[in-house]
């Protein structure tokens, strides 16, 4: 991997600890996750039920509840875990150096 | 001269119309609140809904018991609407809730309050989930809600009906037989992904067991006594049910994108509250569905400065909407729309018009 395949997102300390912010690059959505143990994680931003940001759910634990519908999903693995989430998120690499956050977009 | 009724089906013309004008999977006004504030208000616990559950199955024993003790005399009758409201009405909204997953922070703790609640409530646990993810979605969009309680104009037989589930309730159990011979009626096909046909089948199975139980039970002991505890509470017990239900949509607009425009939240005192798990605070659990029920008289403090304002109780609900629906009778486009405060966003009447800028949640 290049330098180049990793794209800057956010600064760590931009995400609270469990909580969840949304990065858009170019015309794709990302949900960025820092769980309670200050490990960060990523996926598509949008749940794969409905079109709903993710962003704007809960994180418990290593899963996100996306706000419409009450769906969860790990975030470490993309599994859906909860209906109406049926269908799997992608995941994406993370890194974080120097305070900042750094996803890997295939 | 007639009026006309449009096509409430979900298979009729009006879910195509409805795609048509973007309101399908759209995007909802949602009233702004700092994300840290939502964050703690979305934070779920065990204990309210332990407590809650501890005492309404008390309730149940300890009225139930009252009831078999009183009958074959008149106290019968109070004592079984008793038992009957206990039974019907918290069922309904623990099945609600516990369906949204958010009663409990337990994952297995609401599964299981959610399918006995299904069962007390006659409604099959999986096919219902679904219909109520769609319900979220398009939220009283024509054609496409499988949960609007009265079309336009209403149907007064159907209403006064549900008054004893007299309509909605042999329709539920005519689709657990259909389930029971692997059979999905063409409106549930709308909304049921084929992955969960399976669990649906496997569920009614169980129910019909169920009630076939009870009914050998009645035989067995010459009365009818066992079902009046067990599945005809869901039809007596009915009445409260219908009338909060009643008014968490009806006489407000259809085919909007805000919450404020066709949901309606009403001030009701603890024991109402109780019963219904504070879904008297509609417009904030359409708006913000991972807020767990006892959060949201907070969440409801929140926002309201960009709500209109609540009902005063009930009865002055209920009085607005049937005063709604009798202008329907002649004008279905009849909507109530009530006066928002000068601190509030103005309404998103028009979906194809930019969302007034309430938007995502703030960042703190």
């Amino acid at each position: 991997m290049t330098a180049e395949d990793w794209i800057e997102a956010c600064a760590a300390a931009d995400i609270d600890d469990e909580d969840v912010i949304r990065f858009d690059h170019g015309d794709r959505t990302f949900a960025i996750y820092r769980n309670a143990k200050n490990q960060y994680f990523a996926t598509d931003g949008f749940c794969t039920h409905e079109r709903v940001h993710l962003a704007n759910g809960l994180v418990m634990g290593n899963l996100i509840e996306c706000p419409k519908h009450n769906g969860r999903f790990d975030i470490t693995t993309g599994e859906a875990k909860r209906a109406p989430a049926c269908e799997k998120l992608n995941t994406y690499p993370v890194k974080v150096e120097a305070g900042k956050v750094y996803i890997r977009i295939d | 001269m007639a009026v006309k009724r449009r096509d409430y089906s979900l298979t009729g013309p009006e879910g195509k119309r409805a795609m048509e004008k973007g309101l399908v999977s759209a995007e909802w006004y949602t009233c702004p609140i700092p994300r840290a504030r939502l964050k703690a208000l979305m934070k779920r616990k065990n204990g309210p809904a332990i407590r809650d559950t501890l005492i309404w199955f008390g309730a149940l024993l300890a009225s139930g018991y009252l009831a078999y003790l009183s009958w074959g005399t008149w106290w019968a009758v109070p004592a079984f609407a008793l038992y009957g409201i206990l039974y019907a009405t918290p069922a309904d909204s623990r099945w609600h809730e516990c369906g949204h997953g958010t009663a409990f922070r337990t994952p297995w703790m609401n599964e299981v309050l959610y399918q006995i609640a299904s069962f007390m409530a006659i409604r099959s646990a999986t096919p219902w989930r679904w219909s109520h993810s769609r319900h979220h979605t398009d939220t009283i969009i024509v054609g496409r809600d499988p949960e609007i309680v009265a079309e336009r104009p209403p149907i007064w037989r159907i209403i006064g009906m549900e008054l004893f589930h007299l309509y909605g309730g042999p329709r539920e159990i005519v689709r657990f037989v259909l389930h029971c011979i692997g059979k999905v009626d063409a409106e549930e096909k709308e909304y049921i992904p084929v992955s969960e046909y399976k669990k649906t089948f496997r569920e009614a199975r169980i129910y019909l067991l169920i009630m076939i139980g009870v009914v050998a039970a009645c035989v067995y002991a010459g009365s009818v006594l066992p079902a009046m505890f067990i599945i005809l509470p869901s039809f007596y017990g009915f009445f409260i049910v219908l009338l909060f239900g009643m008014t968490q949509h009806l006489g407000l607009k259809e085919d909007v994108l805000d919450h404020r425009l066709n949901s309606r939240t009403i001030y009701m005192n603890p024991v109402l509250r109780f019963l219904y798990w504070n879904m008297n605070y509609h417009v904030e659990h359409h708006m913000f569905p991972m807020v767990p029920y006892h959060a949201l008289p907070k969440l409801h403090e929140e926002i309201k400065a960009d709500c209109p304002a609540a009902n005063p109780g009930l009865w002055s609900a209920l009085k607005e909407v049937f005063g709604a629906l009798r202008k329907q009778k002649e004008d279905p486009a009849y909507a109530l729309i009530r006066p928002l405060p000068s601190t509030a966003r103005p309404y998103w009447f028009d979906s194809s018009a930019a969302k007034p800028d309430g938007g995502a949640n703030v960042t703190a």
